[in-house]
C-alpha cells in the first residue's frame, strides 16, 4: 500500500542506506573475531536485506516482495541463527577467537578490492538493464557474494564458513529482489527452505566434528581415516 | 561584516569556556555509567584553577620546545574554532580561510609540539608516549583523509558551512548512505584522536601503558594547565565538527540577531552532551585494545569510509 505522504526520494535514499549498511554487515563477517558476533551479524545483514526487498517492494507496488521480505526475516534472521547456535557444540559458541589465514586489515582490505571489483562487474550489466530498475542492488549484491566466497576461503573455522556461505546466499539475494521483482514466491519459498536445510545441516556437522576430531579449526581436519 | 567577525570571536569564546565542561561533563557521566558519584562537573575548572597558582618547574635540560608547547597546544583549537561552525550556521568572517584540511593541518601542528616536547625533556616515558601517539596518529591520518575526500565528493566542497547544508537539503539526504558510514568512521576516529577507550585509557594512572597522557606528565602549574585546557578544547572542537558539520546544523542560529546566536549556546551543548552520552556508552562497553589491535581498529574506520565513497559511486 504506498503511502503518499512518504516521497520517493526518500524511500530510495533508505534503500541505498540499506544496501550501504549490508556492505558493512559484510565487511563484519570477514572481519569479527568472534563466533557469536558473526552470527548477530549475520542476522543483521538479513535484516537489511529484508528491509531493501521491503522498500523496492514499496516502491514497485509489488506484493512479492513484501513476501520475500517476511520470509527473509523469519527464516535468516530469526531460525538460521537459532538453529546454527542450538546445534554447533558450546565448545564452538564459546571459543572467543576464530583463527584466520591472513590477518584482519588485509583481508578487510582484500574485501574493498573485491567491492571494487564487483562495481566494475556490474557496471556492463547495469548498462543493459532498463533505465533506474537495477540501482545499487546489483553491485551490492555481487560484493557481498564475492566477499562471502572471500570469507570461506579465508576463515578457518567451520562455523565462520557457513557464515560466509549464507551470506553469499544473501549477496544473490539482495541482487536479485532488483533485477526480478516478480519472482514467483514458490521459488522464494524453495529457496529460504533450501538455506534453512543448509543450515541445519552445517550445524550438525559442525557438532560432530566437534565431537570426533576436537576441534572444528578446517586446517587440522588434513586426511581422511575409517574407523 | 564587523557582526560576523564579533560572532566568530564569541565562538573561540564559547569553546574556551565551555570546553572544560564537556570534559567534566564526559568524566562525571562514565563514573555514574559504573555506578560511582565521580567528581562534580566543575572539577576541570577547580584543577585549572589550582594548576595557574601553582610554581612551574621546567628541567635545565629541556630547550624553548618545552616552554612554547604549552601556548601552542592552548591556541590551536581556538583557531579551527574561528573556521568552523560551532554556533550559526551560515558563514561567518573567518569561514573562508581554511577548509577542513586546513583545521585538520592546525589540529596536527598542536599534536606534533606536544609529541616533540615529549621527547625534549628525556623522561623515559615521555618519548614512550609520543611514539605511540605517533603510531595512533600515522594510521588515524588515512582515515581523516578519505572522511575529506568523501565529504569534497559528496558536497563538493570541504569548506564546513557547505558541508553541513548538504546533509539536510533537502531532508531525505540526511539517511545517504555516504553520510551515515562517514558519522561511524568519524565518531570511531574522534575514539582514537581523543584518547578514549578501546585505543587508550585517559583514566589510567599507569605510565607503562598510557599513550596520550604520558606526554604531559613533565609538565606542572602553568604548563600543565594550558596543557590540560587546550586537550579539552581540541576534543571539544572535533565534536563541534563532528555534530555541526557531519551530522547535522540542527540546533544552530541561522538568523544573525544576537538572541538567536546566544540561544544556540545551551542547544549546542545538549547535543555535546547526547554524543558524550554515547562516548561514554562506548568506553564503558568495551576493554583497552591491545597495542597491535588498534591497526584493525582504525582498519575497520578506514574500510567504513572507503565504503561510504564506494558507496557514492555507486549511486551515480
Amino acid at each position: 500500500m504506498p503511502d503518499p505522504h512518504i516521497s520517493v526520494t526518500l524511500v530510495n535514499e533508505l534503500n541505498l542506506l540499506a544496501a550501504g549498511l549490508f556492505l558493512l554487515a559484510t565487511f563484519g563477517l570477514v572481519a569479527t573475531r568472534q563466533v557469536l558476533d558473526c552470527v548477530a551479524l549475520f542476522a543483521g545483514q538479513s535484516v537489511l536485506l529484508a528491509a531493501s526487498a521491503a522498500l523496492l517492494g514499496h516502491e514497485a507496488a509489488s506484493d512479492h516482495l513484501y513476501a520475500v521480505a517476511a520470509i527473509t526475516i523469519v527464516a535468516k534472521a530469526l531460525l538460521i541463527p537459532w538453529l546454527l547456535r542450538r546445534t554447533a557444540s558450546e565448545a564452538v559458541v564459546a571459543r572467543r577467537e576464530i583463527s584466520q589465514v591472513l590477518n584482519i586489515p588485509t583481508s578487510l582490505l582484500i574485501a574493498l578490492g573485491l567491492s571494487i571489483l564487483a562495481y566494475f562487474l556490474a557496471a556492463p550489466l547495469r548498462a543493459a538493464a532498463p533505465a533506474g530498475q537495477v540501482g545499487v542492488n546489483l553491485p551490492i549484491g555481487l560484493a557481498a557474494l564475492l566477499i562471502g566466497a572471500f570469507t570461506v576461503t579465508v576463515r578457518r573455522e567451520a562455523l565462520p564458513q557457513v557464515l560466509g556461505l549464507l551470506s553469499m546466499e544473501n549477496g544473490a539475494f539482495f541482487a536479485g529482489v532488483a533485477i526480478a521483482p516478480d519472482l514467483p514466491l514458490f521459488a522464494e519459498l524453495a529457496a529460504a527452505f533450501d538455506v534453512l536445510v543448509i543450515a541445519l545441516v552445517m550445524g550438525l556437522l559442525t557438532r560432530k566434528l566437534q565431537e570426533r576430531a576436537g576441534s572444528t579449526s578446517v586446517a587440522d581436519l588434513t586426511d581422511l581415516r575409517e574407523e | 561584516m564587523i557582526v560576523h567577525l564579533l560572532y566568530n570571536v564569541l565562538q573561540a569564546l564559547v569553546v574556551l569556556l565551555f570546553a572544560p565542561l564537556m570534559t567534566g561533563i564526559s568524566a562525571k557521566l562514565k563514573e555514574r555509567l559504573q555506578s560511582h558519584r565521580g567528581p562534580s562537573v566543575f572539577q576541570p575548572y577547580y584543577d585549572l584553577w589550582k594548576l595557574f597558582h601553582k610554581d612551574e618547574i621546567v628541567s635545565h635540560e629541556s630547550t624553548w620546545i618545552f616552554r612554547v608547547t604549552p601556548y601552542v597546544v592552548f591556541v590551536a583549537p581556538l583557531f579551527v574554532a574561528l573556521l568552523i561552525p560551532v554556533l550559526t550556521d551560515y558563514p561567518l568572517f573567518f569561514a573562508f580561510m581554511g577548509d577542513m584540511l586546513g583545521g585538520g593541518f592546525i589540529l596536527a601542528l598542536g599534536g606534533f609540539f606536544a609529541t616533540l616536547a615529549a621527547i625534549d625533556t628525556a623522561n623515559p616515558y615521555g618519548p614512550m608516549g609520543a611514539s605511540r601517539t605517533r603510531m595512533v596518529g600515522f594510521l588515524a591520518e588515512p582515515v581523516f583523509m578519505i572522511v575529506f575526500f568523501t565529504v569534497s565528493v559528496v558536497a563538493g566542497s570541504t569548506i564546513p558551512y557547505i558541508v553541513q547544508q548538504r546533509w539536510v537539503h533537502p531532508p531525505a539526504n540526511f539517511f545517504d548512505p555516504a553520510h551515515v558510514l562517514l558519522m561511524i568512521a568519524f565518531f570511531m576516529l574522534i575514539l582514537a584522536e581523543t584518547g578514549r577507550l578501546p585505543v587508550d585509557n585517559p583514566s589510567g594512572h599507569f605510565e607503562l601503558a598510557m599513550i596520550d597522557e604520558s606526554k604531559g606528565l613533565e609538565y606542572s602549574g602553568r604548563g600543565a594547565a594550558l596543557m590540560k585546557w587546550g586537550s579539552a578544547m581540541k576534543f571539544f572542537v572535533l565534536l563541534c565538527i563532528f555534530l555541526n558539520v557531519l551530522v547535522a546544523p540542527w540546533g544552530l542560529a541561522s538568523s544573525q540577531n544576537l538572541a538567536a546566536v546566544l540561544a544556540a549556546v545551551p542547544l549546542v551543548l545538549l547535543k555535546m552532551v547526547l554524543c558524550i552520552l554515547a562516548l561514554v556508552g562506548v568506553e564503558s562497553s568495551f576493554a583497552k585494545l591491545r597495542l597491535f589491535r588498534i591497526t584493525e581498529f582504525l582498519g575497520a574506520a578506514f574500510v567504513v569510509c572507503v565504503a561510504a565513497l564506494l558507496i557514492r559511486l555507486m549511486e551515480l
